[in-house]
């Protein structure tokens, strides 16, 4: 018999009122959502049980028997995971992912990093490798999804940001290309690892997927307001040890004597300690306000940030306005549902010339910064004998600083629009269509000082201006089927769609010429298209075993039409093992899947060009041009191609298990994969004569990459007053090439590759060679003296034919870690809460380019003087030996990257104001500290060659949080 | 082909062939670069060749460290070192750039002119790649770019026969000497490279060609005439000196910039106390210096013999360290000053263009056949060539020779101080057998400060490891 029951649904945690909560009679269609206050009423059967659910909350039931008044208090889901996780073209129940999936989401973001998207999830994800190309503000990362899959080709993974699909090629005057988002604004980043997953993005994939969604309103929200702000301060950790004014003038006078080159006429009385002169204390501050709620039913977030960060390198800084607007209103009884995005950002770049940080190692300490001649701006100069300046000398690097101007404005604006359309009569089948529209435009110049020491006669050029505009179409086409089938236990779930993409852009300054046949046609507009059909079947059978089907075809217009097209299929299983009787009963497990995955992937991005397959003319600038009888003629060049290039091809195996004890308190994952790279794009020596280059990116060789990876995160304690959680990740991953050259030859030693300086030019250090990892370390092993003294030009003679030749070099190490692992853990006691988080990396190596270039015979070289580093009282060389193992070192590392303590004073301000204002303060450490046995500054340096990196600051950071 | 519709455009694309011989990149300076496997301005085509002429030889040494350059100088380098593979991708790309206009042009008579001069540059750059590697990948304009093939090994004979062949067969539909736009090669360069070829047949071929070095050294010397003064060869405004300049490689401050061809030559050859702004540049680069064995072919270093431009001051003879530009004595032969005093458009990049080949040489080559056996001239027209060279060194008579002084070893001096950074010495030493082994030895050679035996193998580069790897057809003589 029918009764009207009504209560209220409030949130465990705070106590105050959910709205949109689902309320469903258990096993009907008959139910309601809660208002804004959390409040709900229904008329249901006694014998009924309520059903209250909400994303992201525990489910509860409830039986009605007598009650007529049900308040219901809902814990939030204690697992990690949502229990929906966002794939490609759709979502998934967690419990249904057949794929390496791990998603991480807004509450479990690693807290106080200010300007980049990508740190939120360092260390986070096993298997997801994020290191910062530099400390300089909104630097980019380089990303590594599973170690590399190409060699000459991107590494970078796709990325998605709200179902757009982004280009990956950098935008000028912007270095990261993520940070056209403001982290703020991020719900979720989910990785698509194998390529069970991943291969519904085809050509893109092989680096793996990152999925990211922005923030959204919520049917039925109250209006929420939320402000962040952040003050920070980055100094420099440490220094490269060089010598100081005094130990150096005592070098150059004892040398002197026994060295006719080594003139201390040129010394100076100051004592000048240059880093010390081009780092300062980098101070930031950042604000973002949010409005989120729902506006006559329409949900909707909007939001504003702003940040102004200077760098530790003088002159660097950045400022950045975001503002983004999201509306998912649904209509006709949800039968339609709208989503609609715009992001906007506007970032202004100064850069610093990163070149100083390597004078300021170089340049001479007794030198003061001025020299107040009145000339170069009064910066102490290296002039010749005769008075001019010595153009070979180490640039003052305060001037270097101080005396150029590198700025950039970029604007970039991403709209996405959504409609997901139930048909009326038919909703088991939704029609979706995606617009997408990515827009950047770019101004940016530098001007050097005319007076500055290195600007070359009045013909120079001292302002260079540079504009590019990109515009980037997305249109998707997509019907997605899903029917349950009770009569015989199954579930089944069909996409199929379309997607075409255009890349356009616009660069100032750059002529090309291109033809359709084989040659010719201006190109200063690049542009070209991608066009997919894909689709995804997804069959479960009795909740239990599930499996998933996908395929994608893609055509490129990068390609020659007879390469233009490739498929990329996959296929998964998974088997729910917990469903199983013999598993139910056993209390402590609550969910346990075994998968399986197989999938095939491609990767067309060769960055260098867009049209690799077509023979270009291009014409040269007015700098470049030839004689003949009174005029100058410009240039016209053909340049290399490859008629046959195609996409390169990664096929991935991979099994897993995703397991919850104890009520999920306890979850985790393990994975174990083997990714197999074919036609690889790379970059080898043609035969010469055959082509107009001599370096060719073609498809040749092989590549594979075998890892597994172990995650799990646990809640230690749950009481009251106390929450203690913890986690851990360890990836391992090693890859290999194995074949490398269109035709056998055992004594092929491998490609060049790992460009090193300090040491005149075209020097490398790193071979990809058969049988070993991408860029492993070519060199001569180094013989000690009993000391442990290196002995200069001394090396083993590993081939034992009697004399030391290149033929003697041999394979070290690789420069990426074997075994890489991320920890945290966040303690909450009353209101204070504590976290921290970290990563240890064992193995690899790394090449200390810094201090390569500091032996005897540079200190007085052309008439100047060169600072060493202290390095140079343990080696003593006397000439560069950049290819002994000696400056090899292991790059292990324990890093903590981050210690917060925040305290939430709710509570406290409640009595003052009179409402609630959820309030917290919190102070927190960057980048804390590492512990090494590397001697340089810091033995994370993507690629392995340490070579005057901006080095990253220790920034200490203060925010508040108000939600009301 | 939209571009390629005009004349104009055919022009530029015959520009980039001329080009190709000093300019690293398609974009200032040296940016765009044409050749990956080694910085822009190192890839200059004109710096390689001066690098492997000079540099293993008595004329040069470099106080730089980049890289293996040393080994040049050391006469130790292998099939890795980084500068002999770009001197070979270069000349190889400088082929396959002419093998595309060759190919573009066939059957449009129109541009016969630009598909001639562009089959003299490629049979240049074979002759190059006869001269220093003594083998290499054959590839004409028949062979389709772009595609993956493995060209066969040309032999020195294969070499010799097609330059030959090609120079022979063109030679009469070449614009006359001087008759071309300036900057554009004629009859003139022709000729050159078949009398020098001739003149080292022996040493390609095993076979004496010294009659035809006479007959083509004598076309030249009918066709040029001797500048009064010799520096002026050497100056900003040398594009004046077409009388004796046959073939140039152009260089101006704000057209033609790189750091490769002259600016290199010039600026690297300027340090020590040595003022830049004489040489009407912005700054020296302290590297190339000369020998004192150079230095002994002269009478003296105060100009008595006006072709020794030595620059002594704060120098010293001896080179006690290779490092140290103030060890061995500068030569200031190129300078970025015109022939009145005024400076170049451009402190940075030279104006100054490159004598590739000029009438001097022939004079010298003449002799040297003559001397050598060859018929068609005579030994006294030989000896009054070479005092037409001695009295413009000396501004008289006094160092003029007689017959009885002229033997084969003054020749080889003789181009030493006439000829000396002009990229020939390697070659000349190679024909008197004095650039390996041990007959005649000079400060460093052999990495030793006193000189010493050296490996005949170094006679010729060896094709570079990566091509060896890249090509099954290519391999190189033992030793390397």
């Amino acid at each position: 018999q029918e009764k009207a029951v009504s209560g209220t649904v409030t949130d465990a945690n705070d106590g105050m009122g959910i709205p949109g909560v689902s309320v469903v009679v258990k096993g009907t269609t008959v139910g309601t959502t809660t208002d804004i206050d959390g409040k709900y009423m229904l008329n249901v059967d006694a014998n009924s049980t309520l059903v209250y659910s909400f994303v992201g909350y525990k489910t509860q039931e409830i039986l009605v028997g007598e009650q007529s008044q049900i308040n219901v208090v809902l814990g939030v889901e204690t697992e990690n995971l949502s229990e929906v996780v966002v794939i490609g073209y759709g979502q998934v129940r967690k419990d249904d992912a057949t794929g390496a999936v791990f998603s991480v989401n807004s509450d479990d973001f690693n807290q106080g990093s200010t300007s980049s998207p990508q740190d939120l999830i360092v260390g986070k994800v096993a298997g997801v490798q994020i290191v910062s190309d530099g400390g300089a503000p909104g630097s980019a990362s380089t990303i590594r999804i599973r170690g590399g899959s190409s060699m000459t080709a991107s590494n970078d993974p796709l990325i998605v940001i709200d179902g757009m699909p982004l280009d990956n090629r950098g935008i000028d005057g912007m270095s990261n290309v993520l940070s056209s988002l403001n982290p703020n604004d991020i719900e979720t980043f989910t990785v698509l690892k194998d390529a069970s997953a991943t291969a519904i993005y085809g050509s893109r994939a092989s680096n793996g997927v990152i999925l990211i969604t922005t923030k959204k309103g919520k049917a039925g929200q109250n209006l929420q307001i939320t402000y962040d702000n952040k003050f920070s301060i980055g100094k420099i950790k440490e220094t490269i040890d060089v010598l100081n004014a005094d130990q150096y003038r005592a070098l150059v006078n004892e040398r002197a004597l026994t060295n006719s080159s080594v003139n201390p006429d040129l010394l100076g009385n100051a004592s000048t300690d240059w880093q010390d002169e081009i780092y300062r204390n980098a101070s930031g501050h950042e604000h973002n306000l949010s409005v989120s709620g729902s506006y006559k039913s329409i949900p909707f977030r909007v939001s504003v940030g702003y940040t102004d960060q200077n760098g530790i390198l003088q002159t660097s800084e950045m400022q950045r306005t975001t503002g983004t607007l999201n509306l998912n209103p649904k209509f006709f009884d949800d039968h339609l549902k709208i989503n609609a995005g715009l992001k906007y950002m506007s970032i202004d770049n100064r850069f610093a010339d990163k070149g100083a940080i390597g004078s300021a190692l170089r340049f001479d300490p007794t030198k003061p910064v001025f020299n107040n001649t009145g000339i170069y701006g009064g910066y102490t100069t290296w002039l010749m004998s005769d008075g001019s300046r010595n153009v070979n000398a180490t640039r003052n690097p305060v001037a270097q600083l101080q005396q150029r101007r590198d700025e950039s404005d970029v604007s970039r604006y991403i709209a996405d629009f959504q409609a997901d359309y139930k048909l009326h009569f038919f909703p088991d089948l939704q029609a979706s269509v995606k617009l997408g529209y990515d827009y950047s435009d770019s101004k940016g110049f530098t001007i050097t000082d005319g007076e500055a020491s290195w600007v070359r006669g009045t013909q120079d050029v001292i302002e260079r201006n540079y504009t590019q505009e990109k515009k980037n179409k997305l249109l998707d086409l997509y019907l997605t089927y899903n029917k349950d089938l009770p009569s015989i236990n199954s579930k089944i779930d069909v996409m199929a769609g379309y997607e075409w993409q255009e890349f356009w852009a616009r660069s100032g300054g750059i002529e090309d010429l291109t033809d359709d046949t084989n040659r010719v046609d201006p190109i200063r507009e690049p542009q070209n298209n991608l066009i997919s059909y894909f689709g995804r079947v997804n069959y479960n059978f009795m909740d239990k075993y599930i499996l998933t089907a996908t395929v994608r075809r893609d055509g490129s217009s990068r390609f020659h039409e007879d390469n233009r097209w490739g498929t990329f299929p996959s296929a998964a299983f998974a088997w729910r093992m917990s469903e199983e009787e013999f598993i139910k009963n056993i209390e402590a497990i609550s969910s346990i899947k075994v998968r399986l995955g197989y999938g095939v992937t491609g990767q067309q991005d060769i960055s260098e060009n867009d049209f690799p397959y077509l023979g270009v003319y291009q014409i040269s600038d007015s700098q470049t041009r030839y004689q003949f009888g009174g005029q100058y003629y410009n240039l016209i060049r053909p340049n290399g191609y490859d008629e046959a290039i195609k996409w390169e091809e990664t096929t991935t195996y991979n099994a897993g298990i995703d397991f919850g004890f104890f009520n999920n308190r306890i979850n985790g994952t393990i994975d174990v994969y083997k990714r197999k790279t074919k036609d690889l794009l790379n970059r080898i020596p043609v035969p010469a004569g055959t082509n107009f280059t001599d370096l060719l990116t073609t498809n040749v060789g092989n590549l594979e990459n075998n890892g597994f990876e172990f995650s799990i995160n646990g809640i230690a304690i749950n009481k009251d007053d106390l929450f203690w959680e913890v986690g851990f990740n360890l990836a391992y991953n090693k890859n290999e090439v194995t074949r490398l050259t269109n035709y056998d030859d055992p004594n092929y030693r491998g490609i060049d590759v790992g460009g090193i300086s300090g040491v005149g030019v075209g020097n490398t250090i790193q071979k990809n060679a058969v049988g070993h990892a991408l860029n492993t370390f070519y060199v001569y092993e180094q013989v000690y003296d009993a000391n442990g003294k290196p002995i200069e030009g001394l090396y083993v003679d590993r081939n034992n034919d009697g004399q030391i030749n290149s033929d003697d070099r041999y394979y070290a190490e690789d420069p990426a870690q074997d075994y890489n692992m991320g920890f945290s853990s966040y303690l909450k006691y009353k209101d204070f809460d504590f976290g921290f988080n970290g990563r240890i990396g064992i193995g690899g190596q790394i090449y200390n380019n810094v201090i390569v270039g500091g032996r005897y015979q540079e200190m007085t070289v052309n008439e100047y003087l060169t600072n060493l580093p202290t390095e140079i009282n343990k080696s003593q060389f006397e000439t560069a030996q950049q290819y002994s193992d000696y400056f090899l070192e292991d790059a292990s590392f324990l890093r903590i990257d981050n210690i917060t303590l925040g305290y939430n004073f709710t509570k406290l301000l409640k009595p003052l104001l009179g409402f609630d204002i959820n309030a917290r303060a919190y102070a927190s450490v960057q980048n804390a500290f590492v512990i090494t046995d590397y001697s340089g500054l810091d033995p994370e340096v993507n690629g392995g060659i340490d070579n005057d990196v901006y080095p990253r600051p220790r920034t200490f950071l203060f925010g508040l949080n108000l939600k009301f | 082909d939209k571009v390629l519709t005009d004349a104009e455009s055919y022009k530029q694309l015959l520009a980039k062939c001329y080009a190709g011989l000093i300019l690293g990149g398609q974009n200032g300076v040296d940016d765009n670069q044409d050749i990956g496997s080694i910085n822009g301005s190192f890839s200059s085509y004109l710096r390689l060749l001066w690098n492997h002429q000079e540099l293993p030889t008595d004329e040069a040494i470099c106080a730089w460290n980049d890289g293996n350059l040393r080994d040049l100088h050391d006469q130790d380098w292998d099939n890795n070192n980084e500068f002999v593979t770009a001197m070979y991708y270069r000349i190889n790309l400088e082929i396959a750039y002419c093998n595309n206009l060759i190919q573009l042009t066939e059957g449009k008579s129109e541009f016969d002119a630009f598909r001639n001069e562009a089959r003299v540059l490629r049979a240049l750059s074979y002759y190059h790649m006869l001269d220093m590697f003594g083998r290499g990948p054959f590839v004409t304009e028949k062979d389709r770019i772009g595609s993956f093939f493995f060209p066969e090994m040309a032999t020195q004979q294969q070499l010799f026969d097609y330059v030959e062949t090609e120079l022979t067969t063109i030679e009469n539909d070449l614009m006359d000497p001087g008759t071309n736009e300036y900057g554009r090669a004629d009859k003139g360069l022709a000729w050159a490279i078949l009398a020098k070829m001739y003149l080292n047949a022996e040493v390609y071929i095993n076979t004496p060609k010294y009659t035809e070095a006479i007959t083509y050294s004598n076309k030249i010397i009918d066709s040029y005439s001797l500048e009064a003064d010799y520096e002026n060869l050497f100056l900003a405004d040398n594009h004046l000196r077409t009388n004796e300049i046959i073939f140039p490689i152009t260089s101006d401050g704000n057209n033609t910039q790189t750091w490769g061809g002259m600016t290199f030559i010039i600026h690297s050859t300027v340090g020590g106390d040595m003022p830049a702004s004489e040489s009407g540049i912005d700054g020296g680069w302290g590297g190339n210096r000369t020998t004192s064995a150079f230095v002994n072919l002269f009478p003296d270093v105060t100009g008595t013999d006006a072709r020794g431009l030595f620059f002594t001051e704060g120098q010293n003879l001896e080179i006690g360290d290779i490092f140290n530009f103030r060890d061995g004595y500068a030569l200031r032969k190129f300078r970025n000053i015109t022939s009145t005093g005024a400076v170049g458009s451009n402190l940075s990049f030279p104006d100054t263009d490159f004598p590739l080949y000029r009438l001097a040489d022939f004079y010298l080559v003449y002799a040297e056949a003559v001397l050598r056996g060859g018929t068609g001239g005579t030994t006294s027209a030989a000896v009054d060539y070479i005092n037409e060279l001695r009295e413009r060194a000396y501004g008289d008579t006094s160092g003029n020779i007689t017959e009885g002084d002229l033997n084969l070893d003054f020749i080889l001096d003789e181009r030493g101080r006439e000829l000396y950074w002009e990229c020939h010495r390697r070659t000349d030493l190679i024909r008197f057998e004095k650039l390996t082994g041990g007959t005649y030895n000079w400060p460093w050679k052999g990495a030793v400060a006193g000189g010493t035996s050296t490996d005949a193998k170094y006679n010729v580069f060896p094709i570079p490891s990566s091509d060896i790897n890249a090509n099954p057809n290519l391999s190189n003589i033992s030793g390397y």
